[in-house]
């Protein structure tokens, strides 16, 4: 699937929700707990169970990114599941201070 | 991307932080939430399309902002020192529009046939509506944009900026950290709600989980005192405030609570900014560059770029201090000429920028970026080898004096360096042998006396005689917007007299 910036996709498992801040052209499948995510405005929740080996959680207002692909989400929901992109679950991002002009 | 989920998240990751208003009696996350929840109900219920705020900031400001994008429609913030034709044309485009308003404004918005309230009825009411446990409960996705601030058009009807949800929210995510404040951090807004910083700023401090205040009325001793009592943290000002504090008399100027201080908006005198970080050491600075039009800032100058100008011996980083720094996450900027060529590092130009944040749209009038998405930001600068961008001026401010393009900047830094001289313009004023020729107007430091022959020849020293104004006068102020802006025509007409004709 392609993702594009500003997209929303929730977890059909559990309560996990993110926003895509950055997204390349490459398809990718975005994971929670093993099951694809899904943009809640435009499809409806796939079905599958929560894999209980990818609990590793994610929390509200953390980016995880992977930079090889050139993906970065923005938990907006924390939930119980593991963000997974292909498979491979997403580490946070590296702390690179921003600079907020505010 | 909604401004929505910033509320929420805000609500669900520090509910119970106080995030507007003074820490006796502020609004936390949570209430915020629910006040904006029942705000959007009463403006359903009222059937309204829009939300018109014509009133002083403050915490009704906020919760109307999130009422607004709650009901899936716009917050039009106006200027209400607009005057009376340019309100009514502003209101004009917004026959259905739930109004929160001013008393003093009331006439007019009854005239163009808007029902309203006052800041304080509006929020009473969702107040009473949120303790009776109601609010909107199925939030509107907005299809349209989420604030519509029209642009203080001086020469013809005020221009609608169209701020979508992604344009501000992709602004905050791109240069925010989620609750990255501590929950004593305070920020001090000293703009109005029609100016960007005010709408920008109400949302990055909110996702930083930052507690706002507003100061609507500035003068250096409410601000300092406001700064000291509520120990604020963060400080958002106007360079004329700084100007004004900085030579403030026999006042008392500490601030130990103040840990960062940031600006835009009009462009900072150097004498200023430079007294600033030797009287406050403690504070860091930012300097932030942007318009309506691109969501707030584009470009920042830090905190370390600003101590690093102040102590190197290398002229390059010192310069920047004058910069207004570089390009936000984002954002890509371009230098073109006339022809609309991009031209290198170090060659002037003008100013095009493009990103996500950057809105480009007027209403009624379409998109207003080119064929690759940038927008013409109508300034004139460059930028240095690293990225720094130095902004020289408005394209429509340049003086044509016969053949020569000069930009009044280059002679207001000059007069601006003379130690009695407080604030200064230089225009061009018609004139039948060169087109325009260059007048300038100054504003003496409190208690000196200007000798203008004087200031005359200290401006010649420095440039070359066809830059040096034909003539100077002293004034008590010069015309400036209250956030700042000098109001160039009417220098020009107090020069000449206004039953003269103003060309160019």
């Amino acid at each position: 699937m392609k993702f594009s910036v500003g997209q929303t996709l929730s977890s059909p498992v559990d309560t996990t929700t993110v926003i895509v801040v950055r997204a390349s052209e490459a398809d990718a499948e975005i994971t929670c707990a093993g099951v694809p995510m899904f943009d809640p405005r435009t499809g409806s929740a796939p079905e599958g169970t929560a894999d209980p080996a990818q609990q590793g959680g994610s929390q509200l207002g953390k980016r995880y990114a992977d930079e090889a692909l050139g993906l970065e989400l923005l938990c907006t929901k924390g939930g119980a599941g593991t963000l997974a992109v292909n498979g491979t679950p997403i580490p946070l991002r590296d702390a690179k201070p921003l600079p907020a002009s505010d | 991307m909604n401004l929505t989920m910033l509320l929420d998240m805000a609500a669900d990751g520090f509910g119970e932080r106080l995030v507007v208003g003074s820490r006796n009696g502020g609004l936390t996350a949570r209430r915020l939430r629910e006040l904006a929840l029942a705000g959007a109900q009463a403006v359903q219920d009222a059937g309204g399309d829009a939300i018109v705020y014509l009133a002083v900031n403050g915490p009704a400001f906020q919760v109307a902002l999130f009422s607004a994008a709650y009901a899936g429609i716009p917050l039009v913030p106006v200027n209400y020192r607009l005057g009376e034709e340019q309100i009514d044309q502003v209101l004009a485009n917004h026959p259905r529009a739930y109004g929160i308003v001013d008393s003093r404004e009331r006439d007019i918005v009854a005239r163009a046939g808007l029902d309203s309230r006052s800041p304080e009825e509006f929020l009473a009411g969702a107040a009473e509506l949120a303790d009776a446990g109601k609010g909107i409960a199925e939030p509107v996705w907005a299809q349209g944009p989420a604030v519509i601030i029209y642009t203080s058009g001086t020469t013809s009807a005020p221009k609608g900026v169209l701020l979508k949800h992604e344009n501000l929210a992709s602004y905050v995510f791109g240069t925010v950290e989620f609750a990255s404040a501590d929950a004593d951090d305070a920020a001090l807004m000293s703009v109005p709600p029609y100016h960007i910083a005010a709408v920008s700023n109400a949302l990055t401090n909110l996702y930083a989980g930052r507690r706002v205040m507003v100061l609507e009325n500035f003068s250096p001793d409410r601000w300092l005192e406001l700064v000291r009592t509520e120990a604020v943290t963060n400080a958002m000002v106007v360079p004329t405030m700084l100007t004004r504090i900085m030579h403030a008399t026999d006042v008392d100027i500490s601030v130990p609570s103040l840990r960062s201080l940031a600006y835009g908006g009009a462009k900072m005198p150097l004498p200023v900014i430079e007294q600033a970080l030797r009287e406050w050491p403690h504070v860091e600075f930012v300097n932030a560059y942007g318009l309506t039009e691109t969501s707030s800032t584009v470009t920042v100058l830090g905190p370390a770029d600003h101590r690093a100008a102040l102590e190197t011996d290398d002229p390059a980083v010192r310069a920047r201090l004058a910069s207004a720094g570089t390009a936000v996450p984002g954002i890509e900027l371009e230098i073109r000429d006339e022809a609309g060529t991009v031209l290198p590092a170090g060659e002037p130009g003008l100013i095009w920028i493009r990103g996500d944040q950057v809105s480009g749209e007027y209403a009624g009038l379409g998109s207003a970026v080119d064929e690759r998405g940038f927008f013409f930001t109508r300034d004139q600068g460059r930028l240095d080898a690293d990225g720094y961008l130095f902004i020289e001026g408005r394209m429509d401010d340049t003086i044509i004096r016969g053949a020569e393009n000069i930009a009044p900047a280059e002679i207001e830094d000059v007069l601006l360096r003379h130690p009695d001289v407080a604030d200064a313009v230089a225009v061009g004023v018609p004139d039948e042998e060169w087109g325009q020729r260059i007048e300038a107007a100054v504003v003496g430091r409190a208690g000196a006396t200007l000798d203008l022959e004087e200031v005359r020849a200290f401006v010649r020293q420095h440039l070359r005689g066809s830059k040096t104004p034909d003539r100077i006068v002293c004034w008590d102020e010069l015309p400036r917007t209250v956030t700042g802006k000098l109001l160039r025509r009417d220098v020009v007409q107090g020069l000449v007299g206004r039953d003269q004709p103003v060309g160019g």
